[in-house]
């Protein structure tokens, strides 16, 4: 076995592994043999297991497990596309104003929206938040001057996140007796997590990553600097625009159902470099195995260190990823020096 | 707003004229009976140190919506001038757009004000009043009910209501032990859930509402997360679940927009007992998390369910 293959043999061992975990870690006690009767037997319930255990898993660690899934691969699959089109080691997912947008979307749904249909209205909101942002940053960046740089992209990322920013925090402020949910919001939530999230995010994830599988290669090309690229036949505006449009995608998606969840878009990138080479033919799909199964197993801790109550996941990444962040700092420091 | 603030004037307007019908016309306020007066000036305790008040307040500016029923609930109303947004009972308030969380010193200025209540310090209000020579009363939210006794009876010391305010207070002391008398231990082995937004947030009975249904003799379901949120834990769903509480109050029906049928539309909710035999309350929000005169109102209903929960049961 080379290593190629061995690393993508761990990342499935592991991420099925933190999928059992998933399942059969909560602040309910089930015995783990009958929930993994339960589950060979697709769902049917075995004696040992009440019918409200069964519904526990079902209905809500099951989706749970898979939204943080899907979130963790969509955040770290755009994080490592959106560090190779920039060439940046420090981009993340929401470089580009999709965080904010995205916040700000949910503002406005949880201000203005109708009060009965908050379930739908905030993700939708929050989606095509994070897509209008992008989309405005994307635009002010290539109009700036010398519109194919990704500074001024970056530059017009920075301008979109704070003017956005600062939209939401007038209306927050307009109408302070929405802060409490928009925080809740912002902080990340899998808490509320049902099947209705896996529906609404896992198509556009799916499309999205699919698209940057492909052009993995290409990726692989552009990191090595535009001017190469361009003498080999690449149109580099055009690839970048592609997977900026796909990366957030995935963002958006994972944004919507999950909130703003930080710092998974650096880690596992970066721990994937480590771990096989940087090459994106290896990064892509291990950023979207091991991300995945690093968002369950942090779900996992969110839901079981203080149980039977919550810590806001975006908390604990947060935790994690500061250090780790500053780790990367280092690494392409050295790189560079 | 201006509409509110103009129809609150006028309904003042109209009670002083009511009032007066046989005395003089309606140029200064209806004061109490000499002999329930205040003598100022008068000192008062707060949180920010002693606060010494040099006459009867007749341009009271309140940033707390409790601070705000408790003045109307004391007779104090006319002498209110203007209340933050977020005071809307009763009715006839003047509510103007004033903030109450994020104050601006200049805004309250220009009600020219003899007396300020408010609830939460976000840095300087008090100090940057004070400078402006405007008494600031800080009366942060109650952690018990000897609290708001002490707030409502303070506030008839600061506006000249004292006897309006021991009458308030007297009868809140009433109409609790009657509750409680009533409700005789029926909610004993009750189990709840009290919800305050749609993540799940909760109380545990070390809070000012949980020490309510503690009253009462209810189980709280959040107490097994004791250690978690200071008093407000954010519960898993499975474990509410697995809890199966018996009743559930929502306290999250205008912030998030959850009613019995929400409740009943999520996963896995439907087999909870509450769910079942249609047991889940929606509060009025207002009412359950401002804690003055109508804690009264909020202990009503919490027995009101208590009782309905225990006769079905029966």
């Amino acid at each position: 076995m080379t290593r190629r293959t061995g690393a993508i043999v761990l990342g499935v061992v592991v991420l099925i592994g933190a999928l059992l975990v998933g399942l059969l870690a909560g602040p309910v006690h089930i015995a783990p043999a009958d929930a993994m009767r339960w589950l060979l037997s697709f769902g049917r319930r075995p004696s040992g297991l009440s019918e409200q255990q069964a519904t526990i898993l079902a209905d809500l660690r099951l989706p749970r497990v898979i939204v943080a899934g899907i979130v963790g691969a969509a955040l770290s699959a755009s994080g490592a596309a959106y560090q190779a089109v920039f060439r940046n080691p420090l981009a993340d997912p929401y470089l580009l104003g999709a965080a904010a947008g995205a916040g700000l979307g949910a503002t406005l749904a949880v201000t203005f929206g109708p009060s009965s249909a908050f379930a739908f209205a905030v993700p939708l909101a929050a989606f095509l938040g994070a897509l209008a942002g992008v989309g405005l940053a994307y635009g002010l960046g290539r109009s700036g001057v010398g519109g194919r740089s990704t500074t001024s992209l970056i530059l017009g990322g920075v301008a979109v996140a704070s003017f956005l920013t600062a939209a939401q925090t007038l209306i927050q402020q307009q109408r302070s007796e929405t802060l409490r949910q928009v925080y809740s919001w912002i902080l990340g939530r899998l808490g509320t997590a049902g099947w209705d999230d896996v529906r609404i995010a896992l198509p556009s994830v799916a499309i999205a990553v699919t698209i940057l599988w492909l052009c993995r290669r290409l990726l692989d090309v552009i990191e090595v600097g535009e001017l190469e690229a361009e003498s080999l036949g690449l149109h580099v505006a055009r690839l970048r625009l592609v997977v900026v449009v796909a990366a957030s995608l995935a963002t958006a998606a994972a944004v919507s159902v999950a909130g703003l969840i930080g710092f998974v878009g650096i880690i596992i990138p970066h721990g994937v470099r480590l771990l096989a080479g940087s090459s994106y033919r290896q990064v892509l799909p291990l950023s979207v195995l091991f991300g995945a199964s690093f968002l369950i197993l942090v779900d996992v801790v969110a839901r079981t260190a203080v149980a039977p109550a919550e810590i806001p996941i975006g908390v604990i990444t947060a935790f994690l990823g500061a250090p780790f962040f500053l780790l990367a700092l280092r690494r392409s420091g050295r790189r560079t020096a | 707003m201006k509409h509110r603030f103009v129809g609150g004037l006028a309904a003042v307007l109209l009670l002083l004229v009511s009032c007066s019908e046989d005395t003089t016309p309606p140029a200064a306020p209806a004061s109490p009976s000499p002999a329930a007066g205040v003598e100022y000036p008068v000192t008062l305790d707060t949180p920010n140190g002693p606060l010494t008040i040099e006459g009867r307040p007749e341009r009271i500016v309140s940033l707390s919506p409790t601070g705000t029923e408790m003045l109307f609930a004391i007779g104090a109303g006319d002498q209110v001038v203007a209340v933050d947004d977020q005071s809307n009972y009763p009715d006839d308030v003047p509510t103007t757009d004033l903030s109450g969380y994020e104050p601006n010193v200049e805004a309250i200025a220009s009600y020219d004000p003899d007396l300020v209540v408010y609830a939460t310090e976000p840095g300087d209000l008090g100090s940057s009043l004070e400078g402006l020579g405007i008494r600031a009363l800080l009366q942060p939210a109650a952690v018990e009910l000897q609290d708001v006794y002490g707030q409502i009876t303070q506030l008839g010391e600061a506006t000249d209501h004292t006897t309006e305010a021991a009458d308030v207070v007297d009868g809140m002391k009433e109409d609790i032990t009657g509750i409680v008398a009533d409700a005789s231990g029926g909610g004993e082995g009750v189990t709840f859930y009290h919800e305050l937004d749609d993540t799940y947030y909760s109380v545990t009975s070390s809070t000012f509402t949980g020490q309510l249904y503690a009253m009462l003799g209810l189980d709280n379901i959040a107490d097994e997360a004791k250690g978690a949120g200071g008093g407000y834990p954010q519960l898993s769903a499975e474990y509410i679940i697995d809890a199966d509480p018996d009743l559930i109050f929502l306290a999250d029906t205008k912030c998030c927009g959850q009613s019995p049928d929400t409740v009943s539309q999520r996963p896995g909710w439907d087999g909870i007992g509450a769910v079942e035999r249609g047991d889940v309350v929606p509060l009025d929000e207002d009412v359950a998390q401002r804690w003055g005169p109508r804690v009264v109102e909020f202990l009503r209903r919490i027995a009101e369910a208590v009782d309905g929960a225990s006769a079905e049961a029966a």
